[in-house]
């Protein structure tokens, strides 16, 4: 655990409505990316002097780009719905943190340069120049959110603040003022094929070794293949699955439902990243360059069909972007969604009696389950509404004894945020992340009390990683939070392909 | 930004990695580790030196699970796992070890 100079919040058996404390995290700011972060992306290095200029002129593009954008500047009545429904705001008390409070910072700006009242009167209509301090002001509350969208579920225009956060992003990235932590990100996927930078080797080294691990563990010989030409599914996950706990524990579950399912498949090192940050940066441009990677991998290995594994943002620009940013994927097997989610993957097998469970295996643990905010609100599964929200839980259930939902108003399309995502994930923002937490965290911490619940699983590498750093915070353990096919990994029965039963006929005629 | 160390300074970025991995010297990691109130053990310099030579090898720091078995053979099964390395760094193996060995800081979602 980190050294701790904030205040960890209280958890509380109710929510509480906190008072309004202005300017609480005023002094939240990540870390600004350098020239040579900013370049390969396409941005300026530097604020130029002609900032404000530049910045205007962007967002008029913006807003003749994305309909949607006006009308969210235009149509809040102030109305207050969406005042405590943002986990930033319920934990930190600014009201700069409040959805409105948020969108403001851009509204006012948008009515100085983009309405006649603004232009003319501004003090009349809450009009104001863009100036440095607004400026500052934007770099640090569009970093605090996670565009996690709960706002808009509650918003009765249905005013989408992480839309507008992604703009002041992208305004800000077109001055010369990006965030460290995503723009360095992206660029190492252009460079590299992943956010962490694995190269094809560090790639290989690490799937051989869980090829050991497994055969070790189970005594199946389950493939974890990488590049292999011809194979019928590319699976394209979140670099953390290689490399973090507790994501890499899912990624064994993916490769043994694949074993069950007697699919050849393989992971791609071109392509070896299902996260798209361009997403959080509100670039099309980006976000188009990361996902042609895709493509290109998928027409290069020649398979089939794709799968995506555990990750949330990469599921709403998979299952809502892809066709326009990547597409048309005429040369895919058309009896399958394109993409498809492992969830839907694993699922289906389970439908057609395809996967044996001994549910056994997870009866050190009693399950809830964390519904991951891109997942939940800008996206679905499978065939039926509401199946991003049932497919999980129907995979838990048949391979878990023990599961309880958390409270009703924080699951499923209420979810909260884990607090880490849209770009946060950064130790530079761990005050922010730690105190955005809370309301999940208390949600969780009120099933441990009355259920007994002891782990929580999830389908997102970003909530993984920040619930193994972040509950610690409150005194809970780091691996109470679980992947969703750890559990499918830890129950799932492996039929021995012919190669192990050869192995066990020679141990056999050895012993006899 | 900078760290001194036996009178020389060394560049680090605002997270306190080390700018320039070729410059690492031993004294680095126990300047660093000074400044995390932490004193380094053998234990803390099998890590350490694991992690060297890992990314001298693949240019990038080992996934926590490669980390872990290689610890395990190494020391044992009991040592072979998270808890061990977190015991030994708090902020976490892949972090604040990577930062000690000089490495550059893992990025991504983790």
């Amino acid at each position: 655990m980190a050294k701790v100079d904030f205040k960890v919040p209280e958890l509380k058996q109710y929510a509480e409505i906190p008072a309004v404390t202005p300017e609480t995290m005023a002094h939240s700011r990540p870390f600004v990316a350098k020239p040579e972060f900013q370049e390969p992306l396409g941005f300026p290095g530097a604020l130029a002097d002609d900032w404000q200029e530049r910045a205007i002129a962007k967002m008029g593009d913006l807003l003749s780009r994305y309909r949607s954008l006006r009308v969210y500047l235009d149509s809040c009545v102030k109305c207050g719905s969406c005042t405590d429904k943002c986990h930033y705001y319920l934990g930190t008390q600014d009201p700069k943190n409040m959805p409105v409070g948020r969108q403001d910072l851009m509204r006012k700006v948008y009515r100085r340069y983009f309405t006649l009242a603004g232009k003319f009167f501004p003090k009349l209509v809450g009009a104001e120049d863009f100036t440095r301090e607004v400026l500052d002001d934007w770099y640090s509350y569009y970093h605090q959110c996670s565009q996690c969208r709960r706002c808009s579920v509650f918003c009765p225009y249905g005013i989408d603040t992480a839309e507008i956060s992604m703009a002041a992003r992208e305004i800000m990235d077109h001055i010369g003022v990006g965030q460290k932590y995503c723009n360095e990100i992206i660029g190492k996927v252009f460079k590299i094929g992943n956010n962490l930078g694995l190269p094809g080797p560090a790639l290989q080294d690490t799937l051989e070794g869980l090829e050991e691990d497994v055969l070790d563990d189970t005594g199946v010989a389950v493939k974890y293949p990488l590049d292999q030409v011809g194979a019928e599914i590319l699976l394209v996950t979140p670099s953390a699955d290689f490399f973090a706990e507790p994501h890499v524990d899912g990624l064994v579950g993916y490769g043994k439902v694949f074993h069950e399912a007697g699919v050849s498949w393989t992971l791609s090192s071109y392509a070896s990243e299902a996260a798209n940050f361009g997403m959080f940066i509100g670039s099309y441009e980006n976000m188009r360059r990361v996902a042609q990677r895709i493509r290109e991998a998928a027409i290069d290995l020649k398979v089939k069909r794709i799968v995506f594994g555990e990750c949330g943002h990469a599921w709403r620009v998979a299952y809502s972007f892809l066709n326009t940013l990547a597409g048309p994927w005429d040369f895919l097997d058309p009896r399958y969604p394109v993409p498809q989610h492992i969830c839907e993957f694993t699922h289906g097998l389970m439908q057609e009696g395809k996967l044996t469970f001994d549910k056994s295996q997870n009866d050190d643990k009693v399950l809830t389950y964390h519904d991951s905010c891109n997942v939940a609100r800008a996206s679905r599964m499978g065939s039926v509404p509401g199946g991003q929200f049932d497919i999980p839980r129907a995979i838990i259930r048949a391979t878990c004894n023990h599961f309880y939902d958390m409270d009703e108003e924080t699951i499923r399309e209420r979810t909260f945020c884990c607090g880490g995502g849209g770009g946060l994930l950064t130790d530079d923002l761990m005050e922010l992340r730690v105190k955005g937490a809370r309301p999940r965290v208390e949600a969780l911490n009120n099933v441990m009390q009355e259920k007994g619940v002891t782990h929580m699983a999830a389908i997102c590498a970003i909530c993984k990683s920040q619930f193994t750093k972040v509950l610690p915070f409150y005194g809970m353990e780091m691996d109470q939070i679980v992947s969703l096919h750890q559990l499918v990994s830890n129950a799932i029965v492996l039929t021995p392909g012919d190669d192990d039963e050869l192995e066990d006929d020679e141990e056999d005629e050895e012993a006899a | 930004m900078g760290i001194e160390v036996n009178g020389k300074v060394y560049e680090v970025d605002e997270e306190g990695y080390l700018s320039n991995i070729q410059e690492w010297e031993p004294g680095v990691a126990e300047v660093m580790a000074k400044e995390d109130n932490l004193t380094l053990t053998d234990e803390h310099w099998d890590i350490i030196n694991f992690l060297r030579e890992y990314y001298e090898e693949y240019q990038i720091a080992p996934a926590v699970r490669v980390l872990t078995k290689a610890v395990g053979k190494k020391l044992g099964k009991d040592k072979g796992n998270s808890k061990y390395l977190y015991g030994l760094f708090p902020y976490g193996p892949a972090k604040q070890a990577c930062r000690y060995a000089g490495l550059p800081k893992p990025t991504g979602c983790v």
